[in-house]
């Protein structure tokens, strides 16, 4: 007994500085789950690889090399989806960053314990039921004999139904409500790390809240502003559920021109094309992203 | 403080309110719509009736693909979490070289948008010839799976006592029983969230799945999709608030079971720095 404590600690010993916390783990443990991801990396490569093919139509396998499927993008109704994806992904954006903050605050700086255990759930639940269960209740509460259009005749405030679903602003709305738990949940993290006392110390200085809020927990809380908006923005570039349900067909955005291509034409190589717009478009966010956030290192932070 | 403060405060209340109500809306209508007696979406509702709950515990599809639902999500969580906690473990303790590289490789899957996960898998799936199989969808699972295993145990594993186990280890055990007596009741807490988290994304997956299911194999929200593109009825009112329920209990317990703080470090770690 006491040989294989002798063993383990000495196994301990050898390694390095940084690993003398806890027991050393083989290296070989990473394996099983590099192998999945190997695995998935040639399922990338394989779209990467189809996107370069020409596609031969009414059949699964392609011709030979072409930019043909690149060229594609540039076509006019593709041209118009790939612009919409972006407009839509910045208004996004920024509606759920005005409508996420104020949200998030109360959840870091709410005092009473249960409200903010009940914020969280009432965060959190939309973000885990799934999406399409939480696209089809905008279905429900657009459509034209749906809830809001029912209050909207009833209340006498219109005679005629406000088309709302299959429409940009619709698919808009759907998208806000799908991002905001994550913002939220980014942004109050962002907050929670500021210090308090900073905030109490402009208040005791004289400063009103909203000078308060401008010139202290803004500024402070802006790393997290900006980690938020590019996930927000990256997420819904390529989101697929909402504009697929809610735009019905006449709101297209990158992620629904794929699957039309892809599955309904079959045109495989097309798809990858704008798949690997997707794709591109998301690691230059992320990449941009990482190389912003070493430049930001604000003071006030515990 | 001046009044101007307890304005504000009344106002940002007010305000929190007011997005909160926008946040579960949509929740609360579904849920009155699928107790609708008439089959036309409308407000409110002409009468009550269970109808479209039976409807939807009964249909064939939806029975199938709650089936195939159960089958891939526990397949996937069962070879998920061991290779998760053995990934997050190995990179954590052991001698690994570029480790930053090899996790941001297993948390890649996060930014990959889905309809290329799809589209990916969907293509190597045909030319491996398994489209046929439940096997792809459970690896696909599996690859969303892992990311959220790491992250939940990351900061469990980060906040492991090393003292404890070379308490163990001085007292004879072997690496080994370490790991299993020590290590691996210490990580409860992370592995449970972990699991937590594995399961709800898997149930919930449908993009990737939408590209690799066949009518066979196809997942409960693919089957859902194609009911909400072809038919108009409550039925999928009456899924949704299924759904939700399940979803409500899970959350409940799961911050009563855990320190809900912890999603917060959770989401720091992982939304903060690095996407």
């Amino acid at each position: 007994m006491a040989g294989r404590a002798a063993e383990a600690l000495r196994a301990w010993g050898a390694a390095g500085p940084e690993e003398g916390r806890g027991m050393p783990v083989p290296a070989v443990c990473l394996a099983p789950a590099l192998l999945v991801m190997a695995v998935f990396a040639l399922a990338l490569g394989a779209l990467l690889r189809y996107s370069l093919f020409e596609f031969i139509p009414g059949s699964l396998r392609t011709g030979g090399i072409t930019a043909r499927n690149f060229r594609q993008l540039a076509a006019p109704q593709y041209l118009r989806a790939i612009w919409d994806t972006i407009l839509l992904s910045l208004a996004t954006t920024i509606l759920t960053l005005l409508a996420s903050y104020p949200v998030a605050y109360a959840l870091a700086r709410g005092r009473r314990g249960g409200l903010r255990s009940l914020l969280l759930v009432l965060t959190l639940a939309p973000f885990f039921t799934g999406a399409i269960v939480r696209t089809y209740a905008w279905i429900l509460v657009l459509g034209n004999s749906g809830f809001l259009n029912t209050l909207l005749v009833r209340a006498g405030l219109r005679e005629t139904p406000y088309q709302m679903l299959f429409t940009p602003q619709g698919v808009l709305v759907g998208l806000v409500h799908f991002s905001m738990p994550v913002m939220v949940l980014i942004l109050g993290a962002g907050i929670s790390h500021i210090d308090p006392t900073v905030e109490r110390a402009a208040a005791s200085l004289g400063a009103n809240p909203i000078r308060t809020f401008l010139r202290v927990t803004l500024p402070l809380s802006l790393p997290g502003v900006i980690s938020a908006c590019v996930v927000v923005f990256a997420w819904t570039f390529s989101a697929f559920p909402t504009p697929e349900l809610l735009g019905g067909g006449r709101v297209k955005m990158i992620a629904n021109v794929v699957k039309d291509l892809a599955l309904d034409s079959f045109n495989w190589p097309g798809g990858a094309a704008f798949a690997a717009l997707a794709l591109g478009t998301t690691f230059a966010l992320v990449a941009g992203f990482a190389r912003l956030i070493q430049r930001l290192q604000p003071a006030g932070h515990r | 403080m001046s009044p101007g403060w307890s304005l504000g405060r009344r106002a940002g209340h007010l305000a929190v309110a007011g997005l909160v109500a926008f946040m579960t809306l949509p929740t609360l209508v579904v849920v009155a719509a699928s107790f609708n007696a008439s089959a036309i979406l409308s407000f409110p509702p002409a009468g009550y009736s269970l109808r479209w709950y039976a409807n939807a515990l009964t249909y064939p599809q939806f029975q199938r693909a709650a089936l195939n639902s159960l089958l891939v999500t526990t397949a996937a969580a069962v070879l998920a979490l061991p290779l998760g906690t053995a990934a997050v473990l190995a990179l954590e303790r052991g001698r690994i070289p570029a480790r930053g590289l090899w996790a941001a490789a297993l948390l890649s899957p996060l930014l990959i948008p889905g309809v290329v996960s799809g589209l990916g898998l969907l293509i190597l799936g045909a030319g491996l010839g398994i489209l046929q199989s439940r096997w792809i969808l459970i690896f696909a699972h599996v690859v969303m799976i892992v990311p959220f295993v790491i992250r939940s145990l990351w900061v469990s594993v980060a906040n492991l006592d090393p003292d404890l186990e070379r308490a163990a280890a001085s007292l004879g055990a072997g690496p080994w029983r370490v790991f299993c007596r020590v290590t691996l009741p210490l990580l409860r807490p992370g592995v449970f969230a972990a699991l937590l988290f594995a399961v709800i994304i898997s149930l919930n997956e449908f993009v990737v799945s939408l590209f690799i299911s066949t009518r066979v194999t196809e997942i409960l929200p693919v089957a859902m999709f194609t009911y909400v593109v072809n038919y108009t009825d409550p039925t999928i009112a009456a899924l949704s608030a299924l759904f939700i329920a399940g979803t409500f209990a899970s959350i409940t317990l799961a911050d009563r079971l855990l320190d809900m703080g912890s999603v917060f470090q959770i989401a720091r770690a992982g939304g903060g720095t690095e996407v």
